[in-house]
């Protein structure tokens, strides 16, 4: 958990009060230039109004350049980031032709499969010839083919559950699915640092939504006993179900969910689990098999998993495994199955393919190699940035690692140095984060090599100094301590 | 309270009589100048007890939380649901496999058969050029992009497919999406939030439903694609509404809708809209490509200048031939969903491969506009076929690439009626070859308008194909439907 000492939050609060200052100013000031020009339309209400732009307008597009940067090669380790250039201080931003190679610290790139691949790309080429880029049909009318069968079969068998079903994107998988489970007069209990699109799925649904503290089985038992204890509100009748969503690895955060005691907290109350495995699927776990494997949990007791294909495996999509029953249940019923066009041929032969190499059905271990060489890049990564004095978050064996910068100034100053010194990286601010902690987020990759490594840890480490965030002291190097032995 | 009245009464009369007694001797008396009588010592008395009764606290039954071991044993008691339905007996749950490119000939299950059930509009499936810049697209990138939009997911070919697709249109700017159906349930909570008002065609498909259920805005219905209603519900909005100014006000309809193949009249909508001061959202995920004299969509079918649109939102899983959407419009509502737009914000960004196929078809439709003339021949030829199909009627518009079969007579429950329709579906698969479908629905989707057999029409067909798909249609209706 994040522990924000008292002067940062006072200096990140004054930071924020002197632009939200700022921008009420030249609101004021703009307000009397608008005033010889009719910016609306008589009659229609404008499409934002008042404050309700206010933090896009005013604080949101000073630092434009740090997100949204577009790149002109294959996500892979080493990218070309395309330049922006902007003259009218940052309203706008125009492409140019001139591109900076860097290396890639922010895609979501864990085993290495965003580039062509010399197993994937020959076969996904092939499926395209055969099959084209799309079906142009849902997957119930034409647009099941034989490749859809076998991943479905294959994914079922990697996560480790009866069945499976596919999807084309893994936001419509959250949001179509919630609403196939559960509806009035039920109850979804999820983790308060859950995804916007289980947000969105539980909100569509119709049902109940509670939230309970993040990762605390303890505040997850006190909300389930008040819960079924006092049943639906206002009427006090018994719930009709009680679904609990988790996810394996929070993206914000880097950090694991407790899921064995989840489980045991969630089994002793007979509410149904739901596990969202975007980020953990293939990317933790001695061989890939994610969050359950890693913890120890025996996939039969989640009741629902579902997961991602974009992450590990480089491709689109997303999947739920559960059991025959269910699955039945979703292909009659869900809307993404009915109404939505399948997902795209090749892009399932990609993940076919990245499964089999991950299994090692490929005939070489190549698998094997990439997962030992993220689970390695990660925990290197994370120890010597946490040497350093960097305030990290996240648990150990998690590719995913936010280095706290706290105050609105350092966003920029972080993401820009950074990029000047040809290392590209993400930084989240308000509102996918709260307020006070912004935050650099690292996505390690099994694709970096160790001196890929070396050099993002030594650029990290000058822009660090710079701009001021190695807010724990670090710790002493080795060779100090020698020569203190030496002359001692 | 009950009881404490006779004791008041008791008390008073023993005073009285008191008094009474003393009445005389104190009738002398005379405290601060104030004559006291008998009278007042009662008055003063009867006072001082309402005043005590009225201070005593009510009676109520003490609140008691529940304790452990209640909350014990109503956790204990409490059965939940199973968590999803028992499947019912005979449902149909196995779809057709195929095995091959979903072209207007297809294998299905080993055999080939003529595909009707592919939405290939423009038939660009299998196109040599499309499949050579997407080859060109998986060396350079690979598949997935690895990314949202906001975090190293923009590679160039998604800024060159929107500067494209806003140049077809002749809009000033363009947004992709990675979802054809993610596009509208994203675009509409974007713009309308709650205390807006909306007003939908009742036929519109799920993923419109859903977008305006998540706005919670007030959303109002009108009957499918009638103008007349239409007018009405927004007479009856805006009348006498003075706040009605403040408000921000929708009207969402899809060009061709799915559920029924009809058209909507977008000259009529736009001086309805002009009038009463809505702006409007048109999903024209099926006439992208189709309707217009050069494939730009429902504007340039009905002459309607394209800036009188606010908002247009496409799935280009269509006459595309690809996946994802865009959402096409003035540079303040296209900025405005670069952050708000959560299908955008919070998913990783279309596969780069699609991007430029999107790129390459349409600079197809662009070089080579007489495609739309075959299609639109396509539709003519298959109406005149089957227009005299035994018990079954042609319910869609004349120039929709969506055909719509509905039963003459409905047999009175919708699930005989599906029944009779997927029996016919089958039997032509089986016997003649020709893959046909019936339209679908979800118990979540809450469109009522009947359901029927949906034929996808494409440039790629030919006319031996239709004949063959109207005499099958024709057999085998006339067997199946033979005793209705």
């Amino acid at each position: 958990m994040v522990r924000l000492p008292y002067t940062t939050a006072l200096t990140t609060l004054f930071s924020y009060g002197l632009l939200f200052a700022f921008g009420q100013l030249r609101d004021f000031f703009r307000k009397f230039v608008d005033w010889f020009k009719a910016k609306n339309v008589k009659g229609y209400a404008p499409i934002c109004l008042g404050l309700e732009d206010f933090y896009v307008r005013r604080l949101y597009l000073r630092i434009q350049d740090c997100f949204g940067r577009p790149i002109a090669s294959a996500p892979d380790s080493w990218f070309d980031v395309v330049e922006r250039t902007s003259n009218d201080n940052n309203k706008t931003l125009q492409c140019t032709s001139n591109t900076t190679r860097c290396l890639n610290l922010g895609s979501y790139n864990y085993l290495g499969f965003a580039a062509a691949d010399e197993y994937c790309t020959p076969r996904v080429i092939e499926s395209l010839k055969k099959y084209s880029a799309s079906t142009c049909s849902v997957r119930v009318d034409g647009g099941t083919t034989k490749l859809h069968a076998e991943l479905e079969e294959l994914a079922a068998r990697f996560v480790g559950k009866p069945a499976a079903i596919l999807f084309g994107m893994g936001y419509v998988t959250n949001s179509a699915i919630i609403p196939c489970l559960i509806g009035k007069g039920g109850l979804i209990i999820s983790d308060s640092l859950n995804h916007n699109s289980i947000v969105n799925g539980a909100r569509g649904s119709g049902a109940t939504v509670r939230v309970f503290q993040h990762n605390s089985p303890a505040h997850l038992e006190e909300v389930l006993r008040e819960q079924i204890a006092g049943g639906q509100p206002r009427t006090h009748r018994p719930w009709k179900k009680i679904i609990v969503i988790v996810e394996g690895i929070y993206s914000m955060e880097g950090e694991l969910c407790k899921l064995p005691e989840i489980i045991a907290v969630c089994k002793k109350y007979k509410a149904y689990t739901y596990l969202d495995e975007a980020h953990s699927i293939g990317a933790v776990g001695q061989s890939g098999r994610g969050v359950c494997e890693l913890l120890g949990v025996d996939p039969a007791d989640v009741d629902i998993m579902m997961g991602t294909f974009t992450k590990s495996f480089g491709s689109c999509g997303g999947y739920i495994a559960a059991s025959k029953e269910i699955i039945q249940h979703l292909k009659q019923s869900c809307p993404a199955h009915l109404y939505a066009t399948s997902m795209s041929p090749p892009a399932v032969q990609q993940v076919i393919s990245a499964i089999k190499v991950i299994l090692g059905e490929d005939g070489s271990n190549r698998g094997a190699q990439k997962l030992a060489r993220i689970r390695e890049n990660s925990n290197f990564f994370r120890s010597e940035l946490k040497k350093m004095g960097f305030e990290v978050l996240g648990d150990n064996d998690s590719p995913v690692m936010p280095i706290m910068l706290y105050n609105p100034a350092k966003i920029p100053a972080f993401s820009r140095e950074c990029l000047r010194q040809k290392v590209a990286v993400v930084t989240v601010a308000f509102p996918a984060t709260p307020l006070l902690l912004a935050r650099a987020r690292i996505c390690i990759s099994a694709s970096h090599t160790r001196e890929d490594l070396m050099k993002a840890l030594d650029v990290i480490s000058r822009v660090g100094d710079l701009v001021g965030i190695k807010y724990f002291p670090a710790e002493p190097p080795k060779i100090a301590e020698a020569d203190a032995e030496i002359t001692s | 309270m009950d009881m404490a009245l006779p004791v008041v009464n008791a008390t008073a009369a023993v005073f009285a009589r008191v008094s009474a007694a003393f009445n005389a001797p104190l009738a002398r008396a005379v405290v601060f100048g104030v004559h006291i009588d008998g009278h007042l010592v009662v008055e003063g008395l009867l006072i001082a007890v309402i005043v005590f009764q009225l201070s005593r606290k009510s009676y109520k039954p003490p609140k008691k939380p529940l304790t452990e071991k209640e909350i014990d044993e109503l956790c204990d008691e409490w059965e939940p649901e199973p968590l999803c339905p028992p499947i019912k007996e005979g449902a149909r749950i196995d779809t057709p496999m195929l095995e091959s490119a979903a072209g207007p000939h297809t294998i299905v299950d080993g055999k080939e058969v003529v595909n009707f059930a592919s939405a290939n509009y423009l038939g660009l499936i299998g196109n040599e050029k499309i499949i050579d810049s997407c080859i060109g697209s998986l060396e350079k990138y690979g598949v997935g992009s690895c990314g949202p939009r906001g975090f190293y997911g923009t590679i160039d070919v998604h800024l060159d497919c929107e500067s494209k697709i806003a140049n077809f249109l002749g809009t000033p700017d363009s947004i992709l999406y990675s979802y054809g159906i993610s596009t509208i349930f994203s675009v509409i909570p974007a713009f309308c939030k709650k205390g807006d008002i909306i007003v939908a065609d009742e036929g519109v498909h799920w993923a419109v439903q859903n977008g305006l259920h998540l706005s919670r805005s007030t959303v109002v219905y009108f009957k499918h694609n009638d103008m007349a209603s239409l007018a009405s519900t927004l007479e009856k909005l805006t009348r006498g509404n003075k706040r009605a100014e403040k408000i921000r006000r929708y009207i969402v309809v899809e060009s061709i809708y799915q559920n029924s193949g009809q058209i909507a009249p977008l000259d009529e909508i736009v001086r309805l809209k002009e009038k009463y001061r809505f702006r409007v959202i048109l999903e024209e995920s099926h006439s992208f490509g189709v309707l217009g004299k050069s494939g730009r969509g429902l504007a340039e079918h009905y002459g309607v200048p394209i800036e009188k649109i606010d908002i247009i939102t496409a799935g280009m899983g269509n006459a595309l031939a690809t996946d994802g959407g865009f959402c096409s419009g003035s540079v303040r509502v296209v900025d405005h969903q670069r952050l708000s737009s959560s299908g955008y914000v919070f998913s990783a960004s279309l596969p780069p491969y699609l991007a430029s196929a999107a790129v390459s078809a349409v600079n197809y439709l662009e070089e080579n506009p007489s495609v739309l003339a075959n299609l639109r021949s396509n539709i003519a030829l298959l109406h005149k076929k089957l227009s005299d199909t035994p018990g079954l009627e042609i319910s869609s518009h004349v120039l929709s690439p969506i055909v719509f079969l509905k039963l003459n007579k409905s047999t009175g429950s919708p699930t005989t009626d599906l029944d009779l329709l997927e029996t016919i579906a089958d039997k032509v698969l089986k016997e003649d070859s020709v893959f046909i479908v019936t339209s679908k629905k979800s118990n979540l989707d809450r469109c009522k308008l009947p359901l029927g057999i949906r034929l996808f029409v494409s440039a790629g067909h030919t006319e031996s194909d239709i004949s063959r798909l109207s005499s099958s249609l024709k057999r085998v209706s006339a067997s199946v439907l033979s005793d209705y």
